[in-house]
């Protein structure tokens, strides 16, 4: 009798190339990933990014300082109101302007309120990914509640461009204060919900646990940073890192989780979401009164030199770096954005992985991809 | 063996969980709105394409000053304006929008020394005509509203 042989051992090695987007599901967005694959294994990965690449940058070098706000709720567009901060920041910083302690404390209140949504999102499209229908319903029903506080403080549901120079467009009003307060008391027990929906669910804690492991090593290799860095134990946050605003003055806690896999960056999220209330509550109670704009000339002049602001975006550290030659117009905008960090380790992470676990993987690095290609 | 009467066990849990938590969801009032027979009313501040605020007698107020065109990051303005026989300010003959590249940052809103144009809140436009979004003629749109009143 013939004895048997295992199919490869005879077979042609072969791998076939297999597309993974642009037009995927799973990549949230126009990216394309090319992937090699052995059989149903990951060989190899390469990134293609730029599919919906707008310039940017380059759109700052020909519009006023003011002209530019707009772009920057347009890189990500979950967490716009970070970037924008990062940006009003960075002049603020060039001009000497300091925003009154009330813009700070909104300021504070509306990227807490825009960082939940973000993760919000994240939650709800990641058990999609996954193969989980309803958690996406549950969380964009309280999504939807924080993005119509925002809408009536900012008129615009996603691309606020609410901060100014110096301050913020209008001041909260006392609905929004009395929605926000009843925002923070429906979350708390809706987050313990999700918790015990998903976060315990044997199913998927058996897609996410250890699967994806993200050292921090690596993290540090390709400039990761935000809930990456965190859930491999690292406590790195910009608002504590580098203090902006009136962050030192709040009591929240950096979440980590040393676990470095898929559900590490989970648990650092759904945590984050937590300290977020906490931090909005406190700054409600404290916030002060008095104006929302600081004097600022009509006409905003950057001394000439280089500035930067960093501050924590929902996917992690955001930075603007402008560079002025004392012009009405910037000379340069760099934007330092978290996301292209936080994919470009995918190409080694997800080397001899299955493609299902790949999936898994990427979706718990919260990707946007505007925000890699700016 | 053993592991696998854990899984089941722990599955079945998780299941139970699950289900109970959409059961009681089944039975809460419904969040959404049943878009088209009703629909939202917008917030006072929401930012949908600007319009001409009129004074008392229905007029525009804009004094084509040119501020919001030098403003708008996107150039999507066109004004034209004349001095009229004894008036003291100039006067506007035509405002053109071009919505298709208006970001809606409010940037014309703010500078605006007269006060002469507004966020409208109208959010359901659609048209088979790009042209009806490219020129928008706010002047015309004034007269209209005006003749409607
Ligand atoms: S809202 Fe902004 S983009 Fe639109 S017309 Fe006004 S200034 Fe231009
Ligand atoms: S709308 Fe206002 S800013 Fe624009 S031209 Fe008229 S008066 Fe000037």
């Amino acid at each position: 009798m013939m004895e048997l042989q295992p199919v490869h051992a005879t077979g042609p090695q072969e791998t076939f190339v297999l597309n993974l987007g642009p037009q995927h599901p799973a990549t949230h967005g126009v990216l394309r990933i090319k992937l090699t694959m052995d059989g149903e294994f990951i060989k190899d990965a390469v990134i293609v990014a730029g599919y919906v690449h707008r310039e940017h940058e380059k759109m700052g070098e020909n519009r006023t300082w003011a002209q530019f706000l707009p772009n920057t709720s347009r890189i990500d567009y979950l967490s716009a109101m970070m970037y924008t901060h990062a940006y009003v920041g960075a002049v603020e910083r060039a001009c000497g302007i300091q925003p009154p302690s009330r813009a700070e404390y909104i300021r504070v209140i509306t990227s807490e309120l825009n960082r939940i949504s973000s993760h919000l999102v994240w939650w709800g499209a990641y058990l999609l990914d996954l193969g989980g229908m309803t958690p996406l319903l549950y969380a964009f029903d309280d999504r939807e509640k924080i993005l119509d506080l925002l809408e009536a403080l900012t008129g615009a549901r996603l691309t606020y461009c609410y901060y100014r120079f110096g301050g913020v467009l209008e001041d909260v009003d006392d609905n929004f204060i009395a929605g926000t307060r009843a925002f923070v008391k429906e979350f708390r027990p809706r987050l313990r919900m999700f918790r015990r929906l998903v976060s315990e669910n044997i199913i998927f804690r058996k897609r996410v646990e250890n699967i994806g492991i993200i050292d921090a090593e690596m993290c540090r290799k390709y400039g990761a940073t935000g809930p990456m860095i965190r859930g491999a134990g690292v406590p790195y946050d910009v608002r504590r890192a580098e203090p902006y605003s009136v962050y030192p003055e709040l009591d929240f806690e950096v979440a980590t989780d040393p676990a470095a896999d898929s559900m590490g960056r989970y648990k650092v999220r759904m945590e984050e979401m937590e300290q977020s209330l906490r931090i909005i509550e406190q700054a409600l109670d404290r916030l002060p009164d008095g104006p929302v704009m600081a004097k600022v000339p009509r006409v905003i002049k950057v001394p000439a030199g280089e500035y930067c602001y960093a501050t924590e975006a929902a996917r992690g550290r955001f930075e603007v770096r402008i560079v002025s030659t004392g012009k009405l117009i910037p000379h340069r905008i760099r934007l330092r954005t978290p996301c292209f960090g936080n994919l470009s380790l995918f190409e080694e992470a997800a080397r001899g992985m299955m493609l299902a676990d790949g999936i898994a993987m990427m979706g718990s690095l919260d990707l946007v991809i505007p925000d890699i290609d700016r | 063996m053993n592991n696998i009467f854990k899984d089941v066990a722990g599955g079945f849990i998780s299941l139970m969980i699950g289900m109970g938590i959409t059961l009681k969801e089944f039975f809460r009032k419904p969040v959404t709105v049943h878009y088209p027979r009703e629909s939202l009313k917008m917030t006072p501040r929401y930012r949908s394409h600007i319009i001409f605020t009129p004074d008392e007698d229905g007029a525009s107020k804009c004094i084509a000053c040119n501020m919001c065109v030098n403003a708008c990051p996107s150039q999507c303005i066109y004004v034209e304006g004349e001095k009229k026989e004894g008036a003291r300010k100039k006067s506007v003959t035509k405002y053109e929008l071009n919505f298709t590249t208006c970001s809606l940052c409010g940037a014309c809103v703010e500078v605006c020394p007269t006060d002469a144009i507004d966020f409208s809140k109208r959010y359901n436009l659609a048209s088979p005509d790009k042209e009806r979004f490219r020129r928008m003629d706010l002047c015309k749109d004034l007269e209209e509203r005006n003749r409607k009143k």
